[in-house]
């Protein structure tokens, strides 16, 4: 994310440094140090990240024509975004993941706002405590916090009465709350990190003027705090965007009920590998995963230009 | 939720203790404003813990207890290891945590390795290229390499590791490596430029310059240990599609499959519930204070 600032170190300890190392002898043989220590780190990388998501989208170009698979351009898109059964299955999936995503958004960020001023307050007692055990669920697998969730909201134990996850209206939203409670854990922990960043002569200055409590926080930690609140969406978006192992964990691969759950990931899952009496296919399967890049490459540059180019980032 | 009931009862008698003890000196909004805090964080650590505590209690107690008084301790009459039974007599959980032991370190070894090499790297030498090469390596922080699962298959295929533990590993170095080359390359800036060129007069080689600065990196080191660890020990995706085989499962396959089918046995799912979580939960206990700081060191940069 930062990497335009590349070289600055270098240019930084001036000319006398810079040219110093240019003369030492190391620098005229072969960089043999140099290989040795990128090609583990880049060769990993490439093949296993870089390959497999470049060969996905050539894949995403491929279809079987008479059994033979064979280039067939953007046949795939289209089908997936025109056909009768295909293009509802997959703009029911996009709505629902954006819906995910909006409740993480909505809930989350609040909630580890609250959680992470009430810990940064001063006189405050006992903060460490608190922190580890309000990080807890993070810590746990999706799976393990899918059961826990489904065992405490199955109406046979009767704690709740309501199937909330077996109806179509609320099973959604209750696997994202389920989400948030695991996660609210990380926005808490960045945005204390910023809270206890801000010198305390700023809050001193501000309270001899006679701000309060409520103006110091909107007026003075809010807007440092809004550049991490970005950070913490976006992340948030891409995970929630590339989202399975809730989905396939509370409600299996068929999303149900009546795809009501249903999300890209698990789309992803179903398209690729096959399901009831549909049979799996890897060129549709990777057309899915394309279409899915290009909605998280959506979001992605949406916040670089529309939020993180218009919030102001103070050096503190 | 279920939790109201337990923090209601608990977060008057935990603050009101205090404003006793310093008498009458506090004036009645200074009060409110040191009770207010503790009561929102009773509260919510109350939501985040009770659903976990209630499932470890469960877990030992009989199946009439576990729906009669879901909310109370474990009593010598009810009392039951039933599902602890259930669980060893039908799963191989001891070899599922053997495997996703050996995934996740290994694969964070490999991570920090290779990374803090890279990223040293780029820190230290500027050579054609070197900004281009860093962006490629970062590419990788935003797009999650799931979506390249197609081909990350058949390539495993291909080299016969399917249902293997270094195919495992393979895929999850690639996937903790850009965030840890980014990061490491800002602990490394930071070493200070006298000690390593001070090596260098001394005739040391750039590996060795490379080892004796590593511990002047450890707290990004950690960070990052701590980053690239949950996600693999916590992943389903890979392992389901990659390695579903007995043999190689990880506790967290293991854990779901075995859900899976006993869903109905309360007893064995709260039983492998609580086995599945609590050697994460306990590490994490253990080392929260240096997880936290990792944490938050490695969010600030």
């Amino acid at each position: 994310m930062s990497q335009d600032t590349g070289l600055e170190p270098h240019e930084s300890d001036g000319s006398a440094a810079a040219a110093r190392r240019d003369h030492r002898p190391a620098r005229r043989r072969f960089p043999t140090h140099l290989i040795v220590f990128l090609l583990p780190a880049v060769a990993v990388y490439t093949m296993f990240m870089v390959y497999p998501l470049l060969d996905s989208m050539r894949l995403s170009m491929f279809g079987d024509v008479d059994g033979v698979r064979a280039f067939v351009g953007l046949d795939n898109f289209v089908r997936l975004l025109t056909d009768d059964l295909l293009s509802a299955l997959f703009w029911n999936a996009v709505v629902q993941n954006l819906l995910f995503f909006a409740v993480h958004f909505f809930v989350q960020n609040p909630i580890g706002l609250l959680l992470a001023t009430l810990l940064a307050s001063p006189t405050l007692r006992g903060r460490a405590t608190y922190r580890t055990m309000i990080f807890i669920p993070t810590t746990l697998s999706v799976v393990i916090v899918g059961f826990i969730w489904q065992l405490i909201l199955s109406p046979l134990w009767g704690i709740v009465e309501t199937p909330l996850l077996g109806r179509s209206s609320t099973a959604l939203v209750t696997l994202a709350m389920m989400s948030v409670w695991q996660y609210v854990g990380i926005p808490m922990i960045l945005f204390y990190a910023v809270i206890i960043s801000i010198p305390e002569d700023l809050i001193e200055a501000a309270r001899v003027d006679g701000a309060s409590g409520w103006n110091i926080f909107w007026r003075i930690k809010f807007p440092l705090l809004l550049p991490t609140v970005g950070m913490v969406s976006v992340v948030t978006y891409v995970a929630n965007m590339n989202a399975f192992d809730l989905i396939y964990t509370v409600k299996g691969a068929l999303a149900g009920p009546d795809f009501s759950t249903d999300i890209m990931g698990t789309l992803f899952f179903r398209t690729f590998f096959g399901f009831q009496l549909q049979r799996g296919s890897s060129t549709m399967g990777a057309t899915v995963a394309t279409m899915m890049f290009l909605v998280i490459l959506a979001g992605i540059l949406l916040y670089f230009f529309g939020w993180h180019r218009r919030v102001q980032t103070y050096e503190l | 939720m279920s939790s109201t009931v337990t923090d209601a009862t608990t977060a008057p008698e935990g603050t009101a203790a205090r404003p006793v003890r310093r008498g009458s000196g506090p004036t009645l909004r200074t009060r409110a404003g040191r009770i207010g805090p503790h009561v929102v964080l009773l509260a919510y650590t109350a939501v985040a813990c009770v659903p976990i505590l209630l499932v470890v209690m469960n877990s030992f107690k009989s199946r009439s207890a576990i729906f009669s008084s879901p909310f109370s301790m474990p009593t010598p009459e009810s009392f039951s290891l039933a599902g602890y039974e259930t669980v060893f007599a039908r799963a191989r959980f001891e070899l599922y945590f053997f495997n996703s032991f050996t995934v996740t370190i290994v694969s964070v070894f490999l991570v920090l390795l290779f990374g803090a090499m890279a990223a040293f790297a780029l820190a230290e030498y500027d050579f054609r290229g070197n900004a281009l090469l860093g962006l490629y390596l970062a590419i990788g922080i935003m797009i999650p390499i799931r979506l390249g699962t197609v081909s990350i298959l058949q390539l495993l295929v291909g080299m016969n590791l399917i249902n293997s533990l270094f195919g495992l590993i393979l895929v999850y170095t690639a996937m903790g490596l850009p965030l840890a080359v980014l990061v490491l390359t800002l602990f490394f800036r930071q070493v200070p430029k006298e000690l390593k060129e001070a090596a260098r007069v001394d005739g040391a080689s750039e590996y060795w310059v490379f080892r004796m600065v590593i511990p002047l990196v450890r707290p990004g080191l950690a960070a990052i240990a701590v980053f690239s660890m949950l996600p693999i020990w916590n992943d389903l995706w890979f392992p389901l599609i990659l390695a579903p085989g007995e043999h190689v499962r990880t506790v967290t396959l293991g854990a779901q499959l075995f859900l899976g089918q006993f869903v109905s046995d309360w007893n064995a799912v709260l039983a492998v519930l609580t086995l599945a979580m609590l050697p994460m939960m306990a590490l994490y206990i253990i080392f929260s204070k240096q997880f936290m700081q990792g944490l938050t060191s490695g969010a600030i940069k």
